[in-house]
């Protein structure tokens, strides 16, 4: 029997609730986070509504920007705060889908009843609504207030207005721009396990494993399961985290991750020079990101493969405009994706060598070995490349009569200085093996007539090309370690501490026994203690927003 | 008086409209007769014309030695080298700023990111994200911008949202309108009332609106009790969030103050179609989208939409391009060469040069736009700086500021102010005096200032 084979065999035991302790070490404890809670990320929110209300629903407007930490918008938003510039877009944000969600179409649709007259209130069919509604937005069980106070709005507005819907608009519109729909909240209660102590509630719990694994709010099951206090027990939790993996949705969690940590919301922003790169379009940009997205899914979520393949894979899928900056025929007249796969003999093998990476790296007018590098160290290696020291004075390289022609002779200009040899040296060699990739991700074999040079080492691994590149990528260490890392931080939504330190070696290991599978990984996260560890803090009454908390 | 005021109106005649309950019928739309005989005040009301502040943020900084002449003390008189040579048109307006530091005390130059932070925020940050205190736009905000739709206004030509050099903290940073449409849309769409307009009458789902986030605001004060401290500041914010929104909202309840330099501009896409119009950071682009959006600015200003605004032309990493070219204007301030004929760098040169020229016409759109007996510019104060002297070695010392305006009669205009290295938070902290702001002192460690540039006030 392979390892593999037994390791899988642990894993179906732990499936069916006996636990992995005869399996493996068993995992060190961490201390465990403030309780806290986290702006909806765009992608979030858009998902969410697109669960709860359907995909028709158009969701405008832009949202205020988060800070990047640890590599990861989704934890800038655990620090996020909402200006109020960022309230108005939700605002009207929130407006525009409740207008949608009354219009002639979707009322029939979204609201579970029929009033009595559609030109008054009808609190019997608005607490229908509000109640079902409220609890898939809200994440939890509402309390008496979060119905009440929505139908309370929704009839003094169908009153003022003449109609039972623009009322129910009111109260969703009140629902949707509520700190308990925008933020999720962490809500502690006593831990019967361990007196005095805090843990998160069942919905808490849900709220994290749903934007974990679907980058989107729990649905009904999720909720139900919380409710019975089933995320508290090994084999409730288990049923719940086996039944979201296999869920279509984790597709979606998965890419939302993946956009994330290679920072291709960048790509809003992308922009190429159309005289030089006149192949290059706004189609190509999207469909770069999604070659890679497409490309991630296939290899290490839907094919369960190794991690490490993905530097290394020539499986990929490409279409029309792909075709005409990859040199390749596509034979999808409708404009649709097909499998393809790259030349064996080729430079092109690995994610990194896509269009998506090396153009998003570039400038608009050039290649840069330089943020190519960078962004492989810091993204895919989890390395800190320092910023460049703020008195560096670029016109000693800017000789007017230099016969440098290649980026690789510009650049050994920097390394001539110290103050810049040091973080060009971490940089650049990783960059000039992708230098016959040029900043619109097309071949070509020369610059400025000379002939390019792709050989480097990466911490010591030589290569030669860009298919070496991805080889010594795949063999690095830091590879899965940094995945494990940016992994564990997108789920807690914390950037992880030196208490941390031992469980990220232990999840590192585990990964690796387990082949590298990232659906493994994220049962492993999932179903640990770790994601639902919190700190011991006092307890945090659930039922945050009712309004007779106030009183007592 | 306007000549074309049919027959005098009387000041009772206009509160009975203003006060008369739901349906409002102003009998008369508002024009001169309603500023008293100064200009300088609006007579229905009492209330001096509103004080509004702007910030215009350009990246890279100029060329030292071919902007603006130096000098060895504060004087009248700014002399204009070649590249600031559009900024002749409107040097009436105009105060320059020069010869101001930037102490760190130890801290690092991140670069293009400690220029502005430190000169808007009076602390260096201690990081390349680092906000480490509000901006000073903010701060005027919270004194003038209460009354108005909106807050602030940010609006960028450079097409990144989140290159907004407002905000509150690092984490709190709104996104700025990154396309005149977007802007247009905002300020002018569905929702704008026309504070000109005869007959006014309160829209009953705005006030609908405004019981909707009543009820939020008070459903949801219970979870200030329950949550640590630094979160309780962050949920503050959404409160006080909730609250300015309300207030948009109560504004809008009432027959608005009218102003005669309103003027509605029309759609910047007639057809409505965003996608019909230029977008993207090629010069002639941002250009074009700056001169529409400066326009829509000066309008939403001068239809009292708001008091405070932020404009950016061309971020801190400036990424403008030339058709072609394969160096962005950023690349271009490290990688060309200098010109030892010129003395600079020619194609960096040339960016700096349209940037200034863009300024200028930012400048003279306010200037243009009569208001009282002056212009829209004169009851303005605009803060327009960058985040560095001579990007090329990333220099903080001596960074360029530049004000615009009169503040309402509070500053003059047309010095050249001479910092002989003192903190460069000495141009905030005066722009926050004029501006109504009770601080004796403005900043941290050495760029804590208390020192006034007196030479401008009036």
């Amino acid at each position: 029997m392979t390892p593999h084979r037994i390791l899988h065999r642990c894993a179906i035991v732990a499936v069916v609730g006996l636990g992995l302790a005869a399996c493996e070490d068993p995992a060190p404890p961490i201390p465990g986070y403030e309780p806290s809670f986290r702006v909806l990320t765009e992608s979030q929110y858009r998902n969410t509504i697109a669960d709860v209300f359907g995909a028709q629903i158009v969701v405008g407007g832009s949202f205020d920007p988060l800070v990047r930490t640890n590599g990861l918008l989704a934890v800038g938003a655990t620090s996020a705060h909402v200006t109020p510039s960022g309230l108005e877009q939700f605002d009207r944000r929130a407006r525009s889908i409740a207008a949608q969600v009354i219009d002639d179409t979707n009322r029939r649709i979204l609201i579970p009843c029929t009033p009595a007259s559609e030109t008054a209130a009808d609190d019997a069919c608005a607490t229908q609504f509000f109640s079902q509604v409220g609890r898939l937005l809200y994440r939890r069980a509402v309390t008496p207030d979060e119905v009440t106070i929505p139908v309370a709005v929704a009839h003094a507005a169908a009153k003022d207005l003449g109609s039972f819907y623009e009322g129910i608009a009111a109260g969703l519109h009140g629902m949707l721009v509520s700190p308990a729909f925008l933020f999720a909240i962490d809500v502690t209660e006593p831990d019967p396990a361990a007196a005095g102590k805090p843990r998160l509630d069942g919905f808490t719990k849900a709220s994290r494993l749903s934007f974990f694994l679907w980058n989107s709010s729990p649905d009904e099951p999720l909720l139900a399961a919380a409710e019975k206090g089933e995320l508290h027990d090994p084999k409730g939790l288990t049923r719940q985290v086996e039944r979201m993996l296999a869920s279509p949705k984790l597709e979606a969690g998965m890419r939302a991750f993946f956009n994330d940590m290679l920072a291709f919301d960048d790509f809003a922003k992308i922009e190429k020079d159309t005289i030089i790169y006149p192949a290059f379009s706004a189609a190509v940009a999207e469909s770069a990101r999604e070659q890679t997205l497409r490309t991630i899914i296939d290899v290490a979520i839907a094919g369960e493969g190794d991690y490490r393949d993905l530097f290394t894979t020539r499986k990929t899928v490409m279409n029309g405009p792909l075709g005409r900056i990859y040199q390749v025929p596509v034979e999808r007249p409708d404009g649709g994706w097909m499998p393809y796969e790259f030349p064996e003999t080729g430079p092109r093998a690995g994610i990194v060598s896509h269009v998506s990476f090396a153009a998003l790296y570039s400038h608009p007018g050039r290649s840069s070995p330089t943020l190519r590098g960078r962004a492989i160290r810091e993204s895919l290696l989890c390395q800190k490349v320092p910023d460049p020291p703020g008195d560096v004075d670029f016109s000693l390289f800017n000789d007017p009569n230099s016969p440098n022609k290649t980026a690789r002779e510009r650049l050994t200009a920097h390394s001539t200085v110290a103050t810049c040899a040091g973080c060009h040296k971490l940089t650049d060699p990783i960059g000039l093996a992708l230098e016959k990739i040029d900043g619109a991700g097309q071949m070509r074999t020369t610059e400025n007539g000379a002939p390019i040079d792709t050989a480097g080492d990466l911490d010591g691994v030589p290569y030669a090309d860009a298919a070496g590149l991805g080889r010594a990528m795949r063999d690095n260490p830091a590879a899965p370690s940094c995945l494990v890392n940016r992994m564990y931080s997108y789920a807690s939504g914390q950037a992880p501490t030196k208490a941390e330190r031992d469980y990220l070696a232990f999840l590192e290991k585990s990964f690796a026994s387990d082949g590298y599978r990232i659906p493994r990984l994220l049962r492993k996260i999932a179903l640990s203690d770790a994601l639902f560890a919190v700190s011991d803090q006092p307890v945090r009454s659930a039922g945050v927003a009712s309004s007779k908390d106030d009183k007592s | 008086m306007s000549i074309l005021l049919p027959k005098p109106t009387t000041r009772r005649g206009a509160l009975r409209g203003l006060l008369g309950g739901t349906a409002v019928a102003v009998s008369l739309p508002f024009l001169d007769s309603f500023l008293t005989d100064n200009g300088k005040a609006l007579a229905a009301t009492g209330a001096p014309l509103p004080l509004r502040f702007g910030t215009w943020y350009w990246g890279l900084g100029h060329t030292p030695g071919h902007a603006i002449v130096p000098k060895r003390q504060t004087s009248e008189g700014i002399e204009f080298l070649q590249e600031c040579k559009p900024l002749e048109r409107v040097r009436e307006h105009l105060n320059f700023y020069g010869g101001f530091n930037m102490p760190l005390d130890g801290r690092s130059n991140y670069t293009h990111f400690t220029g502005w932070v430190a000169s808007r925020t009076g602390t260096a940050p201690s990081g390349n994200n680092d906000i480490p205190a509000p901006t000073l736009d903010l701060l005027i905000s919270d004194v003038i911008g209460n009354n108005t739709r909106f807050r602030t206004l940010d609006m960028t030509a450079a097409g990144i949202p989140r290159e907004n050099y407002s905000a509150r903290s690092t984490n709190s940073r709104a996104a700025a309108e990154a396309s005149p449409m977007s802007l247009y849309a905002r300020v002018f769409g569905s929702e704008f009332v026309d504070p000109n307009k005869a007959d006014f009458k309160p829209d009953a789902r705005v006030m609908v609106r405004k019981s909707v986030l009543s009820a939020v605001g008070e459903q949801s004060k219970s979870l200030m009790t329950k949550i640590s401290a630094a979160d309780r500041v962050r949920l503050d914010e959404y409160f006080t969030s909730i609250r300015s929104l309300e207030n948009q909202l109560d504004l809008q309840l009432q027959k608005p103050q009218p102003n005669l330099a309103c003027s509605i501009p029309k759609s910047p896409a007639p057809d409505g179609d965003e996608q019909n119009m230029p977008q993207g950071l090629e010069v002639e682009t941002v250009i074009s989208n700056h001169r529409i959006m400066t326009q829509l600015a000066a309008m939403a200003v001068a239809c009292n939409q708001t008091n405070v605004f932020n404009m950016v032309f061309s971020d801190n990493f400036s990424h403008m391009r030339m058709p072609g070219e394969t160096y962005t204007h950023h690349l271009l301030t490290h990688e060309e060469t200098v010109d030892k004929t010129l003395g600079y760098q020619p194609k960096a040169f040339w960016f700096n040069c349209r940037t200034m020229e863009a300024f200028a016409t930012f400048v003279e759109t306010f200037a243009n736009i009569r208001e009282g007996d002056g212009n829209l510019l004169d009851n303005t104060l605009i803060f327009a700086a960058t985040e560095t002297n001579y990007a090329r070695v990333h220099s903080i010392d001596g960074v360029p500021i530049f004000t615009a305006g009169r503040a309402g009669g509070r500053v003059k205009t047309g010095l050249h102010v001479v910092g002989n290295g003192d903190p460069i938070t000495r141009v905030g902290l005066t722009a926050m005096q004029a501006m109504g702001l009770s601080l004796d002192k403005w900043g941290t460690k050495s760029l804590q200032t208390s020192k006034t540039i007196t030479e401008i006030l009036a």
